[in-house]
């Protein structure tokens, strides 16, 4: 089969995500059903979820999420993770069969722990497992990490969202928070690695759209080590988050007026303090500017943020209820598992919507950088 | 005579084959309830009857329509009314973006506010000119390359340091006119278009637009047309016709 870059297919998706900001936990039931609404906005080549909190029994590892093209390839993975982790558990992921979802790949999860000969002052838990998974992705022919991150996962492949929720069994698992995409791939083709979640440790990106800067952003990131491999413009915002949250110590909103900066017409206007910063970040980080048209749904362990393009060429809708937080591509797509919400709005381009756990303990479970 | 139908769960394209079946047969009214989600609601469907939708009507609503009233107990999303031929829209709630995209003809009354790049490319010919009446603010884009027909923004309830229309309004411009309530920043504005003083003629028509505003919504003409209004027209029919050659 053609992989990504290697066919173009010109043509739109659908993200859905819900966090209750109180940590509380749920079925994926509720994320299914809508973006199950948003039928029509994928065609069957991809669709993915992201799912934090399900793994609260092994919350300390982290839980890698493995798919593997054939027996080969998964021994000669797990001899390889065996010599760099220890794994405190490895099981297949529970399936179900669907009719239409075929030719699924063999698909494990590991909860691991880095030995620690390996980690020293230089080279952390987070950064170790960073380059493993970069490593892995990039030369192990066959084998991919959909995701690595503690006490979440991402659920991805070939076919509708929906579909791919009932193959994986989500109803069964409970999260805090939830993310999905539907794909409608416009320049690539589909495959089980090339759905979206694309996923970093615990950050998780869905996409609605096309990054046009992805040459400039891809360099820039390279320079840092990470390696873009799976040839799709997605990987690059989920790598970019990686680099400006945990390791240079932005805050979220900070990063996301990196991506998603003011126009230098806009800043005139701003009071001085601001322009500075706004001026220095351009410089710092102008290279990693997304052009254009995306909406997007960060996942992390502390919480969502949802984001557009500066001009707005992508669709999304927000929503409130209670401790819940809802955003979507469509408004229908939230009422149809949040009927009456207590606010609902369309943000303007390049404005986060940031949906953060307010649980203090919660957060403290993350390791941010200090700035 | 009135019917109901209930769109709970019914896919889009079932729910608008019975819309057409119904409306083809001379029901005058329809009453469609729990509609989520579902697109292409009236479009292409000629007549003048009306179809009242209870919930929130999928993309592209009124696409291509001719004539139909749709009353939406709701908000509307992305692409409604888009190359609307003739009817009216009346959107109790907020609509999302292109809301009028490159409309012909009709009128679309909106309660609340509206998304990015509404009443694009609107045109008008001889008597045929379409309106779009917004009751709250405007996203980005309003009116982006426009070359007809009426655009009425109110910013009811515009909150301190809130902007009554976003960025590049007007941009483009060649045709039409916008009403814009109370004071426009001129950032926002395209460098295409001009504000200018309203004639009586324009006081005349927008009081018509506030009117009926009121008549859908509630609200009060006197308080709304109290505050004054400001024209914005194009420099130029033609904006660009210099762009690549010189006559």
């Amino acid at each position: 089969m053609l992989r990504e870059g290697e066919i173009r297919i010109p043509s739109g998706c659908a993200i859905s995500g819900i966090v209750n900001k109180q940590g509380v936990r749920f079925s994926g039931r509720d994320v299914i059903k809508s973006i199950a609404l948003m039928h029509d906005r994928s065609n069957g080549l991809g669709g993915g979820f992201a799912a934090y909190g399900i793994y609260p029994e092994y919350a300390e590892h982290y839980a890698f999420h493995m798919y593997y093209d054939d027996i080969t390839i998964k021994d000669y993975t797990e001899e390889f993770l065996s010599s760099r982790f220890n794994i405190a558990e490895s099981h297949e992921i529970p399936t179900k069969k669907v009719a239409s979802i075929k030719n699924s790949p063999i698909v494990w999860r590991y909860f691991v722990k880095p030995k620690s000969e390996f980690i020293d002052e230089d080279c952390g838990c987070d950064e170790f497992v960073m380059k493993i998974v970069m490593m892995i992705n990039a030369k192990f022919d066959g084998a991919f990490v959909a995701s690595s991150g503690k006490n979440m996962g991402a659920f991805k492949g070939v076919g509708y969202p929906e579909e791919i929720g009932e193959f994986f069994r989500l109803d069964e698992y409970k999260g805090y928070i939830w993310t999905s995409h539907g794909r409608f791939p416009t320049n690539t083709p589909g495959w089980w690695g090339g759905a979206h979640p694309f996923t970093l440790l615990d950050w998780s990106i869905v996409h609605n759209g096309e990054i046009s800067s992805y040459g400039a952003n891809k360099r820039y990131l390279e320079m840092f080590g990470y390696q873009l491999s799976l040839q799709t413009d997605t990987e690059a915002i989920t790598y970019a988050f990686d680099l400006l949250v945990r390791k240079h110590g932005l805050d979220i909103e900070t990063a996301c007026s990196v991506l998603a900066p003011p126009f230098w017409r806009n800043m005139e206007r701003m009071e001085p303090a601001k322009k500075e910063m706004y001026t220095a970040l351009r410089a710092v980080y102008g290279n990693l500017l997304l052009n254009g048209p995306f909406s997007i749904i960060l996942g992390t362990s502390k919480g969502i943020v949802a984001l557009n393009d500066r001009i707005k060429l992508r669709p999304l809708v927000a929503a409130t209820k209670g401790d819940n937080l809802y955003v979507s591509s469509e408004e229908s797509a939230i009422r149809e598992i949040c009927p009456s919400p207590d606010n609902v709005w369309t943000p303007k381009g390049g404005e986060p919507v940031i949906g953060m756990l307010e649980k203090e303990e919660t957060r403290d479970a993350y390791q941010y950088a200090t700035a | 005579m009135t019917m109901t139908i209930d769109a709970k769960g019914v896919y889009y394209k079932e729910l608008n084959h019975n819309l057409r079946n119904h409306l083809d047969k001379g029901v005058k009214e329809i009453l469609v309830q729990n509609v989520n989600g579902q697109r292409y609601i009236g479009d292409g469907v000629t007549g003048s009857q009306r179809l009242i939708l209870e919930g929130t009507p999928g993309n592209d609503m009124a696409a291509f329509m001719d004539g139909l009233e749709i009353v939406v107990k709701g908000n509307g999303q992305d692409g409604t009314g888009n190359t609307m031929n003739q009817g009216r829209i009346i959107v109790h709630g907020h609509t999302g973006d292109t809301t009028g995209y490159a409309m012909r003809g009709g009128e679309i009354f909106i309660r609340d506010y509206v998304g990015y790049r509404v009443g694009i490319h609107m045109k008008e010919y001889k008597e045929k000119i379409p309106a779009i009446v917004i009751g709250g603010t405007a996203g980005d884009f309003l009116g982006e390359y426009m070359a007809g027909g009426i655009v009425v923004v109110l910013g009811i309830g515009l909150k301190e340091r809130e902007d009554i229309v976003g960025d590049y309004c007007g941009t483009g411009m060649h045709g039409g006119i916008m009403y814009i309530r109370g004071q426009i920043p001129e950032y926002n504005l395209g460098k295409e278009v001009k504000i200018v003083e309203m004639t009586d003629e324009d006081k005349a028509l927008v009081r018509g637009y506030v009117e009926r505003y009121v008549t859908y919504f509630g609200g009060n003409v006197k308080s709304i047309l109290s505050k004054p209004f400001n024209k914005l027209i194009p420099y130029n029919k033609r904006p660009y016709g210099n762009l690549y050659t010189s006559w």
